[in-house]
């Protein structure tokens, strides 16, 4: 749920307009100068992060930044989602899937020259299970029972129980690798493995990542990266148009992507993330304890209408926990098609009379403000009586989330394949199914693929079939680039703007 | 000529005021549409006979939120300026009235209170009590809103943030006027007559301060509408799905190469209403009283 | 004199202490935690607790307030907990943006009040006067915010003359960052100037019907001499209060331009911290601001009693 932190942060990001594509239209062609021999790249983001340490926060931003440029994890995570060698060559699973040998690549080293080796895995592991570990997905290492060293170049992790998802949560941002000499400074004077060094950061503005020439790997045909914060989307269009921007990879305005579509100056790429957003319920207080309001609530929202009226467009309806990019997804979108009449049956049924009023808690990002006026019509036409709730992130957080006191509520969770929150014992919407549980642990403990995605079919089908929350949609990646620019990532299965493959076209 | 000038400023601004708000009244009891109902196919169509200032990005009838959007724009202005006149008054006159220890340590309150900008009380009342009020309202046992009140309790942060800015001002003009009033025979002569401080204030300085009063209210209610707006405008006041001229501002910003129009209108509005409740402060000044200085406390403020 | 002096410094750093305690309390008390926000919705109690002792909230509530003062006092301002960098860095940065912006739209608004305000008062009653007078009065009517969306329509969208947004930053040159302030600081000084005109209209008018300018008519004194030569640099004096009153509001009060703008500024920075509960960088700027204002005030009344020392001894009773 990085989005919504990362909202909060950037007050004015969703204050702010899109304007100024008439900028665009006016065509201010600015011609680059030298650009057959291009080695450089300015890409912009929305929201600064807060500070450079993956390993310490949960912004977006910060991994958006730092994300495979600056720092690598053991595995990786590529453009389609899938699991790639990162700083680990390659690896065994044992037969019970509980200990994982990692080979290492050797000659690898931090920016300020300290050597990659097995003691710092051990270290980078070891402090994010430590009890004074402010890891902001301790949950992630909660299976390792143990990093052990035979040799320098040979990672051994055991684990408590089997985890099938270990190697894709090892790729994330929260698990890179940390050098015992740089981890109290990485904040602000980041110093990782990736393929580009940290050079400067003008606070507020941008900041500057240059070529390691010391880099283990194929070196990047970057040589400096600029990355701009920029959260007003009308600035944006208009440094995009007179080409002072190269790229945006998440385009805060996205009822102004058409402009951009007609120009063959530009590619618009509107991709997917992770985020599924939905109106969770809370599962534990009437009405919404009854699987017939869930439904019913599920039949009375037009999740078209969502997408259309909030996102203008942008965005994939879903129908379980789970966006159509991530392994083994299978399309329930249609399990409750929009009806009133039914919505009517089904409340009726569950005894739920007309007039009932439903409290909708909304945090701040634009998404969820929008959504949320946009279901408050829709729950009226079958005769609930919402009210909308707009809270701060803080507030939202600690009432919400920390306490469960929420009837509904709307949020987008971005962490990629996150179907364990529905398997957990306590968690914000309380939804407690020892079927789900049952077979969550199957889906851990498998491993045979085959039967891993006929698990992961079956894990949606019954979220789908339950209905804890109303699933609304995936919220899109809406990018624009130079036309003349190659290997951005089109979609975002993990929060990254993962440049070590950009080039520019001749 | 001016003489001129003032009486036909006095004209317009009373007519503008009056228009205001009797569009205000008619939209507690008719508005073309309703305010909150959606129609995505009709999004952002511009001005046509069914829609007179076209329709928003959900559908919804800009003319008619306009409507609802000035009741609640200016039920939290006025709100907000009675609060501060009421406690103003208060203070400004205990403080003419008892001089001295007390009179000094009231007019350092008032600093302090006129040191922060209302847009920060703001700022901290809504991490406070949420932005829209409700942890203050459960907590002093208001549970239920009745429907037509919900967009103004919605306000309820930016009411109290423009009460605590108008506290001092009120509190400086009322302690001004009652001192030298104070000074003045008939209530020497009242004192001598054995009449209490409460009472001389009662009988004697209110009803004097009342041109005053009236004057200043008028130009802070101004004052009060382009800071509510300004509060709405940055989440800090009237809160969705409720419209205020503010929301509709800032709802507008992002459509603004699409629909310039959304952005107009209710800035439109706003600068109506403050102008004719400035020419009928103006006009009535020199109605009541030619002489009378007007504190403009605060203008240079506005919308801060 | 030095009794009023006195009494006066001491109200200021009482009007301080209570204005820090006020805003400590505050802050304190707001639902919300600082170490959630910085983590989200993926971390374990136990990180929030670490997180937290490392914040050094886990510290008594009124060795916290009083530390705070203390370094306070000592010119140290603390270290912001989302940034991990020293709050007086993230201040002093912000303050590049909001400081000329400020300045810039001060500057504009009295050189365009000043000269329109004479001119009206020396015309009084004329069309000269009627005119400048009647746009005025629809100048103070106009929200600055609104004023800064129709500019960015007319100079940014229509005519892509000037950014719609955003700060380009002073290391590429003045030319760029002051690019970006334009827009937003005649949004700033328009409706500011057309409060300073009919101050000025009013002070000039003032002084001309004083003794010693009529003495200096009567004395076959040019009108258009007497006027700049005596009626305005006295009539200055009220205008120059009201520019210093406004300059002090201006910092805090450019927070919804630099929202319209989206501009990194102070009032960005102080609206971020509340969202994510930076609690310390909240306090030191509360602190700073009412300060400043409550500074501003002192000054204000400190040139009064200068040039009138009644004032003084009315006000030491």
């Amino acid at each position: 749920m990085r989005e919504g932190r990362d909202m909060a942060q950037g007050f004015s990001a969703r204050r702010v307009a899109a304007i100024a594509l008439a900028t665009a239209l006016a065509g201010v062609v600015q011609v680059g100068t030298a650009e057959a021999a291009k080695d450089t790249l300015i890409l912009a983001m929305t929201l600064e992060p807060p500070h450079m340490d993956p390993t310490a926060g949960a912004a977006s931003a910060i991994r958006e930044v730092t994300y495979a440029n600056i720092y690598e994890g053991l595995t990786r995570i590529d453009a389609k989602g899938e699991v790639q060698p990162g700083l680990a060559e390659n690896w065994t699973v044992s037969p019970d899937a509980l200990t994982y040998t990692f080979k290492l690549r050797a000659g690898v080293k931090f920016h300020d020259g300290a050597a990659f080796d097995c003691s710092v895995v051990k270290f980078s592991y070891e402090r994010a299970v430590a009890p004074d570990s402010t890891n902001a997905q301790k949950g992630l290492f909660e299976p390792i029972a143990a990093t052990s060293c035979p040799d320098a170049n040979t990672a051994v992790v055991t684990l408590k129980r089997p985890a099938a998802n270990f190697l894709f949560s090892m790729g994330w941002g929260d698990a890179v690798m940390i050098s015992p000499a740089s981890a109290a400074t990485n904040k602000t004077n980041p110093i990782g493995t990736g393929p580009f060094r940290f050079k400067n950061w003008v606070k507020g503005d941008r900041v500057v990542l240059e070529r390691n020439d010391a880099y283990w790997g194929a070196k990047p045909a970057l040589a400096s990266v600029t990355i701009r914060f920029m959260s007003d989307p009308s600035a944006a269009a208009a440094a995009i148009a007179a080409g002072d921007i190269d790229a945006f990879p998440i385009f805060p305005a996205p009822e102004t992507l058409d402009r951009f579509k007609t120009d063959p100056r530009f590619t618009v790429k509107i991709g997917t993330t992770a985020g599924k957003t939905i109106m969770s319920l809370n599962n534990t207080r009437p009405p919404f304890n009854d699987v017939r309001v869930r439904r019913a609530l599920a039949h009375a929202i037009d999740k078209r209408a969502i997408v259309d009226g909030a996102m203008s467009g942008f965005g994939a309806p879903i129908g379980s926990h789970y966006v159509p990019t991530d392994p083994g997804y299978v399309d329930l979108v249609n399990t409750y098609p929009y009806d009133i009449a039914k919505a009517k049956v089904l409340l009726a049924e569950a005894g739920v009379k007309p007039g009932t009023p439903i409290t909708i808690t909304l945090p701040p990002p634009p998404y969820a403000r929008r959504s949320g006026e946009v279901i408050a019509a829709l729950l009226q036409q079958v005769g609930l009586a919402p009210k909308l709730v707009p809270m701060e992130w803080a507030q939202w957080l600690e009432q919400v989330f920390k306490n469960s006191d929420f009837d509904a509520t709307i949020i987008s969770h971005t962490e990629a394949r996150d179907l364990d929150i529905y398997a957990r014992d306590k968690y914000y919407f309380n939804y407690q199914s020892p079927e789900y549980k049952a077979l969550y642990k199957q889906y851990l403990e498998s491993r045979d693929p085959a039967q891993q995605t006929a698990l992961l079919g079956e894990l949606q089908r019954k979220l789908a079939s339950d209905e804890p929350n109303v699933f609304l949609f995936a919220l899109a990646k809406t990018g624009i680039w130079s036309a003349k620019l190659r290997g951005m990532w089109d979609n975002n299965p993990i929060p990254a703007n993962d440049v070590t493959g950009v080039s520019w076209a001749e | 000529m001016i003489r001129r000038g003032r009486a036909a400023g006095l004209i317009i601004g009373g007519l503008l005021s009056a228009a205001i708000f009797l569009v205000t009244a008619v939209s507690f009891f008719w508005t073309p549409y309703s305010p909150t109902a959606i129609a995505i196919l009709e999004r952002l169509q511009g001005p046509s006979a069914a829609h007179w200032l076209g329709t928003d990005p959900f559908g919804r009838d800009v003319a008619s939120m306009l409507m609802v959007g000035a009741q609640n724009s200016l039920t939290v202005a006025l709100v907000g300026v009675t609060i501060g006149l009421v406690l103003g008054v208060a203070f400004g006159t205990v403080a003419a009235a008892r001089g001295g220890v007390l009179d000094a340590l009231l007019m350092r309150v008032s600093d302090i209170a006129f040191a922060f900008p209302a847009l920060l009380t703001a700022v901290m009342l809504t991490a406070l009590f949420g932005p829209d009020g409700g942890i203050l309202l459960r907590g002093i046992g208001i549970t239920t809103i009745p429907t037509w009140a919900t967009g103004m309790a919605s306000g309820l942060n930016a009411m109290l943030a423009i009460g605590i800015f108008n506290i001092p001002v009120f509190a400086r003009i009322t302690r001004g006027a009652a001192m030298s009033l104070w000074k003045r025979e008939f209530v020497t002569a009242a004192r001598a007559a054995g009449r209490s401080d409460a009472s001389v204030t009662w009988v004697h300085i209110l009803p004097n301060l009342a041109s005053v009063l009236i004057v200043q209210v008028t130009i802070q209610f101004a004052l009060a509408i382009v800071a509510e707006a300004g509060l709405s405008y940055v989440g800090l006041g009237t809160q969705p799905p409720n419209p205020s001229w503010g929301r509709l501002l800032y709802d507008s910003q992002t459509f603004i190469d699409k629909a310039p129009l959304l952005a107009i209108f209710p800035g439109l509005a706003i600068t109506l209403a403050v102008l004719g409740l400035n020419l009928l402060g103006d006009g009535l000044r020199d109605l009541l009283d030619p002489r009378l200085r007007i504190v403009r406390y605060g203008t240079e403020r506005k919308a801060a | 004199m030095i009794a009023w002096l006195g009494w006066r410094l001491v109200s200021f750093v009482a009007t301080l202490l209570v204005a820090s305690l006020v805003v400590f309390l505050v802050m304190e008390v707001l639902p919300g935690d600082p170490a959630s926000v910085m983590l989200g919705m993926g971390a374990r109690p136990e990180s929030l607790a670490a997180l937290r002792a490392q914040m050094g909230l886990d510290e008594p509530l009124l060795q916290r307030y009083v530390f705070w003062v203390a370094r306070l006092l000592v010119g140290d301002f603390g270290r912001s907990y989302t940034y991990s960098v020293p709050v007086a860095e993230l201040i002093g940065q912000r303050v590049l943006i909001s400081a000329p912006l400020a300045i810039l739209a001060i500057g504009l608004s009295t050189l365009l009040a000043i000269p329109l305000g004479v001119h009206a008062a020396s015309r009084r009653g004329r069309a000269g006067d009627v005119a400048v007078m009647g746009v005025a009065q629809i100048g103070v009517s106009v929200p600055n915010f609104w004023l800064g969306l129709l500019l960015i329509l007319c100079f940014a969208v229509w005519l892509p003359w000037l950014p719609a947004g955003g700060f380009a930053g002073w290391d590429k040159g003045v030319w760029p960052g002051l690019r970006s302030l334009i827009l937003p600081a005649v949004a700033l000084a328009l409706p500011q100037a057309a409060i300073l005109a009919r101050v000025t209209r009013s002070s000039v008018l003032d002084v001309l019907r004083a003794d010693y300018v009529r003495t200096a008519l009567a004395k076959g004194v040019s009108p258009r001499r007497a006027l700049w030569r005596h009626a305005v640099p006295n009539a200055l004096i009220p205008v120059v209060t009201i520019i210093g009153l406004q300059f002090s509001f201006l910092l805090a009060g450019t927070i919804i331009i630099e929202n319209v703008f989206s501009l990194p500024g102070l009032g960005r920075l102080i609206f971020q911290a509340i969202a994510q509960r930076d609690l310390i960088v909240v306090e030191d700027m509360v602190v700073l601001l009412a300060g400043s204002v409550i500074l501003v005030n002192l000054l204000v009344d400190l040139v009064y009693a200068v040039i009138d020392p009644r004032l003084a001894q009315g006000e030491a009773r």
